[in-house]
């Protein structure tokens, strides 16, 4: 770790957070009124007609699928467009031709968009707090499923943004693929008040590990077991940093 | 001097299947001023960009102070600052704290001092608290420059610096160039503007359709290719040569008022002395003569159009 160039991370990750603190105010009232939105459609409108799910008042269910669901979001678009954005205009000619390698692209990069993610989780569990009675059973596992899926979903949305040639794409896989499968992923009801047959089906979706290992971390139930949970969200992980790191070693849409 | 540069037999094949360099072998040496002539599409940015890390060589190799481009890439490319062709620039960034993160990104300890020397060097001191948009065309190229240096660089690439440049601040890019050629530091730069390479370059190459026609140190292209032309104007017009001068290389010119003698400067003599006496003894009495050479710009047009028509 000692060989890399922890000044070319530090300079990247800099330039990332400076954009987001040029809006930091934009970036704090989203999410609040957001959240105050959930709560005030889904906690009072349909919550006062489920009593409760699995022992936890609705309400408070909801709180970490809403956590994901923001934090997915806003890892995947912060990371795609701060990759992109230099694609478009050109300015990425300087990531490419200095000495940084994958890592430390991907260290300055995503780091920035799992600490604005990570920033919006915590403003989103601070904001639900004062709607809701809520627990964190697990603080320790909540605080480990929070980082890993700011940071494997950042690492997706890099990915994205590598990938994209115009707009349109970039908003096209965040679009199409994450949002429904995070609403399909149980962030707003037990997988087991579905039908047998989506049920199963549901398992495919590896959005429904996550949320159902974070909302055990709050309130110990879970719809799967604790460690595919774990098992999911690392894999995800893996899958893509050996993608990142191929594109890099293969120079796959960033270098003709 | 040594090469600090070395390109062997540099091959690149877009993925379209374009062919934009073939071959290209070129020794870049230590400290001099190196221009790379060359008409629209001849591969000079490609070239460029593929020492510099953005384009992948098909084929090849580069070293950069002994250092491959592709298995040690951090070695070669901290030594190099790259000036792009297009103006490529984040609209909001301050132009200081773009300046900063050049230095950064190359694995840089801050030095505000060295930032501070290159952002006067280039007149741009006054609007370092300027985000990048609220500046002029000009202006941003020397940001741009400016982010290049920021890692001090030893060898500097600039491609096309004066393109939209008006006459001043071309002259003003001139000295910048010579400033840093007095500060040890090695330039490529690209151009289409032949005095640029006849007032700063010490050195000349000459690439279309992605092969380096000749490089040449820049006198010698200029006397070894440079004809040079005699010009007799006569005291009294005469309507056709006289015979005994039908040997020489001449051309009756101005209705008959003067004569255009070529010669080569490389031959072994140049027979101005015979011609001369042999015009005496035609009679022909002279008013004045002059002599001109031929710029760089017919040199490199005439070599481009040998080389489309072969
Ligand atoms: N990414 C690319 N894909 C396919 N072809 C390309 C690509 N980039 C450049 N080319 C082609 O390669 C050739 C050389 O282009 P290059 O930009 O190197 O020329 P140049 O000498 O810099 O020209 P100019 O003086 O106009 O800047 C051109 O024919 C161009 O169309
Ligand atoms: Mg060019």
């Amino acid at each position: 770790m000692m060989g890399l160039n922890w000044r070319g991370v530090a300079a990247i990750y800099r330039f990332e957070m400076s954009r987001f603190f040029r809006t930091l105010l934009q970036s704090f009232v989203s999410p609040v009124i957001s959240t105050s939105l959930y709560f005030v459609v889904f906690g009072a409108a349909i919550g006062s007609r489920i009593d409760e799910v699995e022992g936890v008042s609705y309400g408070a269910f909801i709180v970490p699928g809403l956590v994901m669901l923001t934090v997915m979001t806003q890892a995947i678009s912060n990371a795609s467009f701060g990759i992109y954005f230099p694609k478009f205009i050109g300015t990425i000619y300087e990531l490419l031709s200095a000495p940084v390698n994958f890592l430390e692209i991907v260290l300055g990069y995503v780091g920035a968009a799992a600490t604005k993610s990570l920033f919006i989780g915590t403003v989103i569990m601070v904001t639900a707090s004062l709607f809701v009675d809520m627990q964190v059973l697990h603080p320790l596992s909540m605080l480990a499923f929070l980082l890993l899926t700011c940071v494997s979903f950042a690492l997706f949305g890099f990915i994205i943004g590598i990938w994209a040639e115009n707009f349109e794409q970039l908003q096209l896989v965040p679009l199409l693929i994450v949002t429904p499968l995070v609403f399909l992923g149980g962030s707003f009801y037990s997988i087991s008040m579905l039908p047998p047959v989506w049920q199963w089906i549901t398992m495919f979706n590896p959005v429904v590990y996550l949320i159902s290992g974070f909302r055990w971390s709050f309130y110990g139930v879970a719809d799967v077991p604790i460690v595919s949970s774990l098992l999911a969200i690392g894999l995800f992980l893996g899958l893509c940093l050996g993608a990142v790191w191929w594109i890099f070693r293969s120079g796959w849409r960033l270098r003709p | 001097m040594p090469a600090i540069v070395t390109v062997d037999s540099l091959e690149k094949t877009y993925a379209d299947g374009f062919k934009a360099l073939s071959g290209v072998s070129l020794d870049i040496e230590q400290g001099e001023v190196l221009a790379l002539l060359g008409p629209n599409g001849a591969g000079k940015t490609t070239l460029i960009s593929t020492i510099c890390g953005l384009v992948q060589a098909t084929g090849g190799s580069v070293r950069v102070d002994g250092h491959d481009i592709v298995t040690d890439y951090r070695k070669a490319r901290a030594l190099i600052g790259l000036v792009p062709q297009e103006i490529t620039l984040e609209p909001f960034d301050k132009v200081i704290n773009s300046v900063r993160f050049s230095r950064g990104l190359f694995g840089k300890p801050r030095d505000e001092a060295h930032i501070e020397k290159t952002l006067r060097q280039l007149s741009l001191w006054d609007k370092r608290n300027s985000r990048i948009m609220e500046l002029s065309g000009g202006m941003k190229r020397r940001v741009l420059i400016a982010k290049a240096l920021a890692h001090e660089p030893r060898i500097l690439f600039l491609d096309e610096p004066t393109a939209g440049v008006d006459v001043e601040l071309r002259r003003g890019m001139w000295e910048t160039v010579a400033g840093l050629k007095n500060d040890g530091v090695t330039i490529i730069l690209t151009t289409h503007y032949i005095e640029e390479a006849e007032a700063i370059a010490d050195r000349v190459g000459v690439i279309s359709k992605g092969r380096i026609l000749l490089v040449e140190d820049k006198d010698t292209l200029m006397n070894r290719m440079g004809r040079k032309q005699l010009r007799i104007e006569l005291h009294e017009p005469v309507s056709e040569l006289p015979d005994g001068l039908s040997e020489h290389d001449l051309e009756l010119v101005d209705g008959g008022d003067a004569l255009i003698y070529t010669y080569d400067t490389t031959g072994a003599r140049t027979g101005i002395t015979r011609l001369l006496s042999d015009l005496s003894e035609a009679g022909i009495v002279l008013r004045d003569i002059q002599t001109s050479q031929s710029s760089l710009e017919e040199i490199f047009v005439g070599l481009v159009q040998e080389e489309n028509a072969a």
